[in-house]
């Protein structure tokens, strides 16, 4: 075979495998793009890698009312039932004889609540939980198909259109942040309202807060409401020595939460 | 869509002892995620135990040698259903082959298992049978003439030279092979240990112990399984090979003991934050299953059956019915291993206050009936085998072919 039978055979050979590839990329481009148009269109000019999310938790100013978990619901159309949460409360009472008791006010938010003998009662509060979007987070390393990723601008997702249900993530994760949606059958979690981030707006569980005891902010931006609380606070982390680098940070948080 | 939420969830709300995180109420992996490290490491276990007869010239274990490649293969070809069926969106599983995400250790397990099947385990049997696969395909009448010759992949050559080849091609994967089996069941015993979240999981030894306990079952099983196989046929057993198996079982039995109880010391002497948990978890969860049914009935016992077996000059039948029970109680015990593994690691909150309880489904998909099912389909599949591949080598061919 001289040269130019060789061109000619290898062109027959390359050029429609090149054009099926391109295709391919092309629907992988078109489909990641889907996922985001499904969480809603960003602000035009919007550049992910300028943006770095986390969000911050005054621990005392919370006061376990459940506007959190109950508009995350609402906004991300979370499945009602009591054991499926993308965000929730913990009531923490710690006794004089130094046990803890912890208790989920989201399961039941209304129920009656058994009265503590003020006597006995050492301390007492409430704690936000969430994903924490984690820097380094466990549930995207052990993904087997990439389903679960962060994005650039530092939120970690899932992509409902390829996860695979084998249910690692939820393992993986030391926060029990994640739940098993039955309605598509995929790994499902907090998203830092993600469609609404990119647009300029705040997760819907920061809008809501009455007491402002959730703060959302861009660590990329030395302006950000998040940076500042940062400063204004001695902050702690949930599980540190895990070393997953969450993003949500709290301030005046007990060492008995967990 | 109408969500399928699991109907006993709300139920299992009310069996929480203690705090757990609300999203915890669910146990995501059912009993057929307990089937199948018990499979592969039946798998591994077998084909170890195949290996000593080529790589390590064990003359007396050569009656098991054959039967154990065929069982591996029949465990093997069923150990990737209970993944499958456990899968939110089995249609896309094929991903993990097309899309591996390399940083998790379970997208590595399409390549660790085709690899170990058609790398490995099926090339090894072909060459092992494949002068016995030329000679069936020439005494048989068709269809089975077919059948054979097609196993065979149509080739005729049984001369002197070409099994010669073939017994060092068998030879060779058996060395690849022995890596590659501790490959397999080292990487389940891995996804579990690299879990930093959960306590009960992460664990160094965890890939090990997990080893170790495949080769105790896989040992337990090819030895029941010759003792049954054999008996059916009313043919004799041979003792000096039940005699070895049987001490090869009682090696790894101690080793696997000595590992698992090093893991326990060690956490119980490091005694860290989730020391309370994990005690709470063994003693009110899992104490049938880990003290009674893995420590005492699937190890202590079967070793000390097996030490009187070979202590005592015990006579064949005797001792016979000894292997017996312990290859049966090590079944039981190592099957018991994995249930506390899998399920005992998704019973205590990763808040460290609270257990959480597991309702077995009977009928659905991740249902008992299922995992019955998927624990007695490899021993079909092995039925067939074992009647189409015979452990027996086939006779001095006919020259002139029929």
């Amino acid at each position: 075979m001289n040269k130019r039978e060789f061109l000619k055979k290898g062109a027959i050979a390359f050029i429609p495998a090149a054009a099926v590839l391109q295709a391919l990329m092309r629907q992988a481009e078109a489909s990641v793009a889907g996922a985001a148009g499904a969480t809603g269109s960003p602000t035009p000019g919007y550049e992910p890698r300028d943006h770095w999310y986390g969000m911050g938790i005054e621990v005392e100013k919370c006061i376990g009312c459940n506007r959190c978990a109950e508009a995350c619901k609402a906004e991300n159309d979370v499945p009602p039932e009591p054991f499926f949460f993308r965000t929730w409360v913990e009531r923490y009472t710690v006794k004089q004889s130094g046990e803890t008791e912890v208790e989920c006010i989201s399961v039941n938010p209304r129920g009656e609540r058994k009265a503590q003998d003020e006597r006995e009662v050492l301390r007492s509060f409430f704690v936000p939980k969430l994903c924490n979007h984690c820097a380094h987070a466990p549930c995207v390393q052990v993904c087997p198909v990439g389903a679960t990723f962060t994005t650039a601008d530092g939120v970690v997702l899932v992509d409902s259109t390829r996860c695979i249900g084998c249910r690692y993530c939820i393992q993986a994760c030391p926060y029990g942040a994640r739940f098993f949606n039955h309605r598509t059958n995929t790994a499902d979690k907090c998203t830092f309202c993600y469609h609404r981030v990119v647009k300029g707006l705040l997760p819907a569980c920061v809008e809501v807060c009455p007491t402002q005891a959730r703060v959302f902010g861009d660590l990329r931006s030395k302006a950000s409401r998040l940076v500042r609380f940062q400063r204004m606070n001695k902050i702690n982390v949930l599980k540190p020595a895990l070393n997953t680098e969450p993003k949500v940070y709290y301030a005046q948080l007990d060492g008995e939460v967990r | 869509m109408i969500a399928q939420v699991p109907p006993n969830l709300t139920e299992l709300l009310g069996q929480v002892i203690g705090y757990i995180y609300p999203n915890e109420i669910e146990i995501h992996w059912s009993i057929l995620i307990v089937v199948y490290p018990y499979l592969t490491g039946l798998v591994a276990g077998a084909f170890i135990l195949a290996s000593l007869v080529k790589v390590f010239n064990v003359k007396e274990v050569q009656p098991t040698y054959r039967l154990a490649l065929l069982t591996a293969l029949s465990f093997l070809l069923v150990a990737p259903f209970p993944l499958l069926l456990h899968l939110g969106h089995m249609e896309r599983s094929f991903e993990i082959f097309l899309a591996p995400h390399l940083s998790s250790a379970m997208a590595m397990f399409g390549f660790v298992y085709a690899w170990y099947l058609m790398g490995i385990l099926l090339l090894e049997i072909w060459f092992e049978y494949r002068r016995d696969l030329v000679v069936w395909g020439r005494e048989h009448k068709p269809p089975l003439r077919w059948v054979y010759r097609a196993l065979s992949l149509f080739s005729n050559d049984i001369s002197e030279q070409a099994v010669a080849f073939d017994r060092k091609a068998v030879r060779t994967i058996t060395i690849v092979g022995i890596p590659s089996a501790f490959l397999l069941h080292g990487y389940v015993g891995f996804i579990f240990g690299s879990i930093k979240a959960n306590p009960w999981w992460s664990s160094v030894l965890m890939p090990i112990v997990f080893l170790m306990s495949a080769i105790v079952s896989g040992i337990a099983l090819v030895l029941f399984l010759y003792m049954v196989i054999t008996s059916l046929r009313n043919e004799p057993l041979d003792m000096k090979c039940l005699d070895k198996v049987a001490s090869y079982l009682f090696y790894a039995v101690v080793v696997d003991f000595s590992l698992e109880a090093l893991d326990f010391i060690h956490r119980l002497y490091q005694s860290e934050e989730s020391v309370k948990i994990l005690a709470q978890l063994i003693s009110v969860k899992l104490f049938m299953n880990l003290v009674i049914l893995q420590v005492l009935l699937g190890m202590l016992v079967p070793l000390a059956v097996l030490v009187a077996a070979r202590t005592r000059r015990v006579n064949p039948d005797l001792r016979k019915l000894l292997y017996f029970t312990a290859a049966l109680l090590i079944q039981l015990g190592i099957f018991s291993t994995r249930w506390n593994v899998v399920i005992g690691g998704q019973l205590f909150s990763k808040s460290f206050r609270g257990l959480m309880a597991y309702k077995m489904e009977m009928t659905g998909l991740e249902g008992l009936v299922t995992a019955l099912g998927l624990l007695l389909a490899p021993f079909l599949i092995l039925f067939v085998l074992v009647r189409l591949l015979p452990a027996k080598r086939a006779e001095e061919a006919p020259i002139h072919p029929a």
